[in-house]
């Protein structure tokens, strides 16, 4: 019995985890492996080299050589089945840098990628943590997720939300922009 | 006129500065209360008098660079470059903020006029108004420097007159370009009166958050034009670029973007502040960081510090922008740390859920929003510096970064209106929550029902896939808010024997506020489900000869002519098509492509055909210079038209929000005798 209530807190409480895994697994696996969808994403990652600051997949000069070449070159790679790597490693080698759309995730760059997830990820924990020290995780023993150091913190939480509720759906100005 | 408008701006600078000094010693004197031999008070509405006719100063010059325009003085280098005879008046009135002179001339002009309004009505609070009218005149005289002795919009031309100017730029000739600097700019400049007000209530420790309450009308209006901006400039790119998008995350996008994350942020976490005296550092420095981030999206603009198809040339104004940044950064840092005690918080987060942890992760996240697409923007300067290399930062990077963070934002826009303030219960947020997330699985049924899936040929699709947990989201936020509008109302009605309809009225004119938010929240789901749509656009290609046809969706262009046009200003080929729907004649487009005559430039006019449910927009490319043939590309851009629908619901939002609420008393109820509400109704 108590193993069975194990497991299935086991399982509840790993959920989530699963469902993280699951969407990382999908996040990761992006990206399109047959000819016509790979020509699709491809374009759209790599830059016009004719100074207009479009995708070479979205540049809309009429006989724009640059982007034609580029394209005509990438459909060639694709053909020849090189790997996405090595694509963008040719279009690097002949036109630069700045033809990729976004930098690449490896060497200095990955700093590009990382930065934004570990800032937020950064500011969660500090918020969190100073929700914590204000005393804002603390639970009640009404199963509620109590308040505290007020006259109506000694409210049940329910009778505290019901109150606040008809003040603020019969008018009186409680906030809002 | 050249000689007007460079007189005018020499003495609008004098005037500024003596507003800056003479307000700056007055607000000294009586703030240390040293006996001086001029009344402080008097000095101080000397100083406050030269703002106003700062205005005026300011006005004769904008006027003297309109007057020119119109009268084709191309003894002006600003209007030879900018202007030609042949340009339809209300072209030649946007040539005032085609150019980099121009537009920061625009720029003081708005400044002044604001300080103007501000200036007027001093009587609400004198000294406030005062540190206030002093703040703004140190910002104006930057921009009047400037304006004297870096871009002055007057100097003339060495050499010959020309006969006729440069032109417009093609790009900029559409009606929105009209309108949609003005509004950006009514944006950018709007955050310096709340930013003004914060500086100003931290220098003279202001009591209480009667500042927050004098500025709010302010910050909402700015936040408002600033909005209208944006979603101009994209209708704007979406109209006249012919690439089918209306976002491409060039740097000079991104800069109007920055601040309107961090004034969004303000005016949530702001709230806080006026209800429960929490966050006031915070709300100081989000305020700052608005005003701050303004001057950078103006830099970037200006100061060619980063590639962008909307940058002015390279050009020594950018060190100009950044010494100003660095002094205002100082003297906000130097201020907050003499005074930040007195924003000490008077209450403190009792709950991790609750209306103020919603609202501090809302500002959270739109935070995070605005670092990545700083660090994005910014990302290629680092880069080369570091690496010595230069990079791109463009749509890839923001799709795979800013659009989950964007989702999530989504998702706590459903669920602050859900959550109490202070705390609640388990049982009170499951019960909230039922109804949302119900919507939220009924979409995701009924997109992968009408065959939006995430999937294509077995591979996953990234855009599809957020695309529909946009669009479930969107449901489950919406359902959210109209839930919390039909409680409302229902109480109301039975209160007043109305039916539900009047009572949401009610409902709303009693706590506009609230309510007039909540409709804006509308407004960007809205536009977000529009957004969205963008993960399933189509588009096709094609050489059309005459009768030739082409087919995208349910629609089937056939090509019935080309046709030349010419006026004074452009010369244009047309392309007609009849367009079929299912098969039956439904409606003809004409797209255009015109070559300006005095630039030589080529411009593509796209012609549009907007239903709900999607916009077929229409490209005449040219000629293939091979064969002959006219190309004509295709889109079937689904949704759009609900992004522009979203954003008058925003605007209507924010008007509501700005009316005062209807006082209890003021109420036109019916007489009833109904006995008070009772709780078990909410």
């Amino acid at each position: 019995m108590i193993a069975l209530k194990l497991k299935s807190t086991f399982i509840s409480a790993t959920r989530p985890l699963q469902a993280i895994a699951l969407a990382a697994a999908v996040y990761l696996s992006m990206g399109a492996t047959d000819a016509a969808s790979r020509y699709n994403d491809l374009s759209h990652r790599l830059m016009c080299v004719c100074g207009c600051a479009q995708l070479a997949g979205e540049c809309n000069h009429v006989g724009c050589q640059d982007s034609t070449r580029e394209l005509a070159e990438l459909r060639t790679d694709i053909a020849a089945n090189l790997s996405d790597r090595q694509i963008f490693d040719a279009f690097t080698a002949k036109y630069g840098a700045t033809v990729l759309a976004a930098p690449p995730a490896r060497g200095f760059d990955l700093i590009a990628w990382i930065a934004p997830f570990a800032v937020f990820l950064a500011a969660a924990l500090g918020t969190i943590l100073l929700i914590r020290r204000w005393g804002g995780l603390r639970v009640g023993k009404s199963g509620a997720l109590a308040a505290e150091g007020s006259d109506e913190a000694a409210l049940d939480p329910a009778e505290r939300e019901r109150r606040e509720r008809i003040r603020r759906e019969t008018g009186s100005d409680d906030g809002g922009f | 006129m050249a000689t007007l408008g460079s007189f005018s701006l020499l003495i609008a600078l004098a005037l500024a500065a003596y507003n800056l000094v003479a307000g700056a010693a007055a607000l000294w004197l009586i703030a240390s209360g040293r006996p001086a031999r001029v009344s402080p008070e008097r000095l101080a509405d000397t100083a406050r008098r030269a703002g106003i006719a700062g205005f005026v100063a300011v006005t004769a010059a904008a006027f003297a660079l309109v007057w020119s325009v119109f009268t084709n003085d191309f003894s002006i280098a600003y209007i030879a470059e900018h202007s030609n005879i042949a340009l339809p008046g209300a072209y030649k009135f946007a040539a005032l903020w085609s150019g980099q002179e121009g537009s920061l001339l625009l720029w003081a002009w708005l400044l002044a006029a604001f300080g103007f309004v501000m200036r007027l009505r001093h009587k609400t609070d004198v000294t406030l108004y005062a540190y206030a009218s002093a703040i703004l005149a140190a910002v104006q005289v930057f921009f009047l420097l400037v304006l004297n002795f870096n871009a002055p919009p007057f100097s003339l031309l060495t050499g010959a007159i020309p006969q006729d100017g440069n032109g417009l730029n093609p790009l900029l000739q559409y009606p929105e370009m009209v309108i949609h600097p003005p509004m950006l700019y009514l944006g950018y400049v709007g955050f310096t009166v709340p930013f003004a007000f914060a500086l100003g209530a931290l220098m003279m420790r202001y009591p209480g958050e009667k500042w927050i309450k004098i500025t709010r009308v302010w910050t909402l209006v700015t936040w408002m034009f600033l909005t209208v901006g944006i979603f101009l400039g994209m209708h704007w790119a979406y109209a006249v670029l012919g690439w089918g998008g209306y976002w491409g995350w060039d740097p000079v996008e991104n800069a109007s973007f920055m601040p309107w994350l961090t004034g969004t942020a303000f005016l949530h976490s702001v709230m806080m502040q006026e209800r429960r005296g929490m966050m006031k550092s915070w709300n100081m420095w989000l305020i700052f960081s608005t005003f701050l981030l303004t001057i950078l999206g103006t830099m970037l603009t200006r100061g060619g510090l980063v590639s962008s198809v909307h940058a002015f040339a390279q050009s020594t104004i950018g060190s100009w922008f950044m010494v100003f940044m660095g002094i205002v950064l100082a003297v906000c840092i130097f201020t907050y740390i003499l005074n930040h005690k007195h924003l000490k918080t008077e209450h403190h987060l009792e709950s991790l859920v609750s209306r103020e942890s919603s609202f501090l992760f809302n500002n959270l996240v739109l935070l995070t929003a605005c670092f990545v697409i700083l660090w994005g923007t910014l990302y290629p300067i680092l880069s080369e510096y570091v690496e010595g290399s230069k990079v791109t930062v463009g749509a890839p990077f923001y799709n795979r970064v800013a659009v989950p963070i964007g989702l999530f934002l989504l998702f706590l826009t459903g669920v602050g209106p859900l959550l109490p303030w202070r705390s609640t219960s388990f049982k009170a947020i499951k019960r909230n929550f039922v109804m949302p997330t119900v919507a939220l699985w009924v979409t995701v049924i009924v997109c992968l029902v009408c065959g939006a899936r995430p999937w294509s040929d077995g591979q996953f699709q990234s855009g599809a896939f957020y695309a529909i947990v946009g669009l479930a989201l969107c449901a489950a936020v919406l359902v959210a808010i109209l839930s919390e509008f039909s409680r409302g109302a229902s109480v109301i009605a039975k209160q007043t024997h109305r039916n539900i309809f009047a009572g949401a009225w009610l409902l709303t004119r009693r706590n506009t506020r609230r309510y007039g938010g909540y409709i804006v929240h509308i407004g960007v789901v809205i536009s977000i489900v529009g957004l969205c749509g963008a993960a399933f656009n189509q588009n096709i290609e094609h050489e059309l000869g005459l009768n030739d046809r082409m087919g995208i969706g349910p629609y089937t262009l056939t090509c019935t002519g080309f046709t030349q046009d010419s006026n004074a200003n452009y010369d244009s080929d047309y392309a007609m098509l009849d367009v079929s729907y299912h098969g039956k004649p439904a409606f003809q487009l004409a797209p255009e492509k015109r070559v300006y005559l005095v630039s030589g430039q080529p411009q593509t006019m796209v012609a549009v055909h907007s239903v709900l449910l999607w916009d077929l927009y229409v490209v005449y490319e040219g000629s293939n210079p091979d064969t002959g043939q006219p190309i004509i590309k295709a889109y079937l851009n689904p949704l759009v038209g609900w992004i522009w629908a979203g954003l008058v619901i925003m605007v209507m939002g924010t008007l509501i929000a700005l009316v005062p609420s209807l006082k209890p008393g003021a109420a036109a109820t019916k007489p009833s005798g109904t006995p008070a509400i009772q709780g078990g109704q909410a």
